[in-house]
């Protein structure tokens, strides 16, 4: 027994000593695929039920393979309608929200003024406000104005709260992007007498481009996804969140699934298209 | 024109401020002031609405009646909260030190459901978690789990959905936190014998394990006690080998910033939420959200609706001024960008 002791610690504690190296490494590994497959089930589930073939109106159980909603996407009366809408008006507030942000941003970055604390409290408030409120307090706006083109809800009422709440994101974006910025380039541009206008074209826009690249596209994600602000601003104009909404207490078209599908297939095209552009141009 | 704007240092940050500003002022800090006037009307949308001080009394009318739901709210974003941040951190960690050559890529793999609707995400989550889903199917057949039980239309189910769609929420502002971490202090402290953590590991492992099982399981109304001994054991085995000393003393105190900004980015979000207690909830876990959405839009009480709106709003505001003055905004805004 004695003499079996020390051999045997020898040999155990080199096997606990790879257990426990092994357990370290493996198990946030482990971890992190396993929250990964978490946050992508539902998006697999959303995929998977765009080929399904529901017996009746719900398609919430597999049924069976079919690729005929594929075919027909825009089967439901009202979907097509739904989707350009919310296409429409993520364009038009992505470009609003885009430009105001990006003037806000160049101003709060380059210039020293009184009040700026109070700009920037006013940026960094909506974007910590529950979206229900910003919904709500817009809504008892317009129902206080009660007259045209605000009231009954419509198209404009939509496009004013987007582009209300893509601002600050738009601001915050570009502000990052700004805040790294080599100053040197611009002072470099006026000793060679560009004026500020060619300075700003030539040299600061297209340094800042793709901040503002980014910030349009997270505002168009925003914008075209958006329920809980346009549920307030709508009233009977639908967005495809809206229609999704709707259709949820009586069976979701599986159409809508094939739609969401493209939806998520085109951004994540469109990010990984953004990256592979940044790298091939390293700055 | 050069030398006027020179003379005038004002005219350009003025010009490119006005037009943004100016649509917040008049589209986000109006309507918020319309909203208060609106509480203190009385009417309906019929009749035309009228404003007088006296229906003050809508406020405690409004809070008396609907006490339970603010309650309710505060309790399921807490515990929102909690779990988004017990998930987050390990995979925030592992993607700022173990992620190597994948780093963007898991950090686009946390962002990539926004790329999909909301509202069908949610929806996805009703089909898993179905009564005789894919999930609860199997477990009820093989028979671990008895045939009538549910998770959907359940507390558990709003928290748990809550928790999904903010998770990337948290995860954002935790890695940029965890990035800015100077590896050369971990190193440092284990030269110094910074070794595993133990037996606080054990300890605070067994605690936070056994704590929050319990509490889940008063919430299932399934044997507290068995949960909370399974929470304790799987908690005091992840604290008694994985963490370290020099995680405790140096990388934690480093990332609580990162933590208290996606806590903000979660909670506030979570406190107004109402689809998930309308998807995967029933009535008896609306919150607050539902009875708001509910009085605006399908009854039409907008001075009620708008006293139990502006109460939410005062005590957010009064969260955000808190954390803003103690912490800065610094760290929200960078999360922000980073998404």
């Amino acid at each position: 027994m004695t003499a079996a002791s020390p051999a045997r610690t020898a040999a155990a504690r080199p096997a606990r000593q790879v257990i426990a190296r092994f357990f370290d490494h493996w198990s946030l590994i482990v971890y992190t695929l396993l929250a990964v497959i978490y946050l992508l089930l539902p998006v697999a589930v959303i995929i998977l039920f765009s080929f399904n073939n529901p017996a009746g109106k719900s398609n919430t159980v597999w049924q069976g393979f079919t690729l005929k909603y594929w075919a027909d996407p825009f089967g439901p009366l009202g979907l097509s309608d739904a989707v350009l809408l919310s296409i429409t008006i993520a364009i038009i507030s992505t470009a609003i929200a885009t430009a105001l942000g990006t003037l806000i941003a160049l101003g709060l970055e380059r210039y020293q003024f009184k009040g700026k604390g109070l700009m920037n409290s006013l940026i960094f408030i909506p974007m910590a406000t529950p979206e229900i409120i910003m919904g709500a307090s817009l809504l008892t706006m317009f129902v206080s104005i009660g007259a045209p083109p605000f009231f009954p809800l419509n198209f404009l009422t939509i496009l004013i709260a987007h582009v209300m709440f893509n601002i600050s994101y738009v601001v915050v974006t570009v502000r990052a992007r700004l805040a790294g910025f080599p100053r040197g380039l611009e002072e470099a541009a006026s000793d060679l007498y560009a004026n500020e206008w060619h300075t700003f074209w030539r040299v600061t826009f297209p340094l800042i481009l793709p901040g503002i690249i980014a910030a349009a596209l997270l505002a168009f994600s925003l914008s075209i996804d958006d329920f809980v602000i346009t549920n307030f601003t709508a009233g009977k104009t639908q967005t495809f969140p809206m229609f999704i909404y709707a259709k949820s207490r009586i069976g979701i078209p599986v159409q809508v699934n094939v739609i969401g599908t493209c939806i998520f297939l085109v951004a994540v095209g469109g990010v990984l298209l953004t990256t592979i552009a940044g790298r091939r141009k390293p700055r | 024109m050069g030398t006027f704007l020179k003379r005038h240092h004002w005219v350009t940050p003025l010009a490119l401020l006005t037009p943004g500003i100016l649509w917040l002022l008049v589209f986000y800090l109006y309507p918020a002031f319309q909203m208060f006037l609106a509480s203190f009307w009385s009417g309906s949308l019929e009749k035309g609405f009228e404003f007088s001080l006296s229906n003050w009394v809508n406020y405690p009318n409004a809070i008396s009646q609907f006490a339970p739901f603010y309650v309710r709210s505060i309790v399921y974003a807490a515990a929102a909260t909690t779990t988004t941040f017990l998930i987050a951190y390990p995979l925030a960690y592992t993607i700022a030190f173990k992620g190597g050559r994948f780093k963007n890529l898991l950090l686009f793999l946390v962002v990539a459901p926004f790329f999909t609707s909301f509202l069908l995400r949610t929806l996805s989550w009703e089909i898993i978690l179905a009564d005789n889903g894919p999930i609860l199917g199997p477990l009820k057949s093989i028979g671990i789990v008895p045939s009538e039980f549910r998770i959907l239309a359940t507390p558990m189910a709003v928290i748990a959905g809550i928790t999904y769609n903010f998770l990337p929420f948290m995860t954002l502002p935790v890695y940029v936190a965890l990035e800015k971490v100077d590896n050369r202090l971990v190193e440092a402290a284990k030269d110094l014998y910074a070794g595993p953590w133990r037996p606080g590991g054990l300890i605070a492992g067994v605690l936070i394990g056994g704590v929050l099982m319990g509490v889940l399981g008063m919430v299932f109304n399934a044997g507290p006690v068995m949960f909370a001994i399974v929470g304790a054991a799987f908690g005091g085995t992840v604290g008694w080998f994985l963490i370290s000393e020099s995680f405790i003393r140096i990388t934690f105190p480093l990332s609580v910033s990162g933590v208290f900004a996606g806590g903000l980015l979660t909670f506030i979000p979570a406190i107004g939420d109402y689809v998930n207690a309308e998807l995967l909830g029933d009535t008896q876990t609306y919150m607050i959200g539902n009875v708001i959405q509910n009085k605006f839009l399908t009854q039409n009480d907008y001075p009620i609706a708008s006293a139990l709106s502006f109460t939410m709003m005062a005590g957010v505001l009064v969260v955000v001024a808190i954390y803003a003055k103690v912490l800065g905004t610094e760290e929200l805004s960078a999360a922000a960008a980073r998404a």
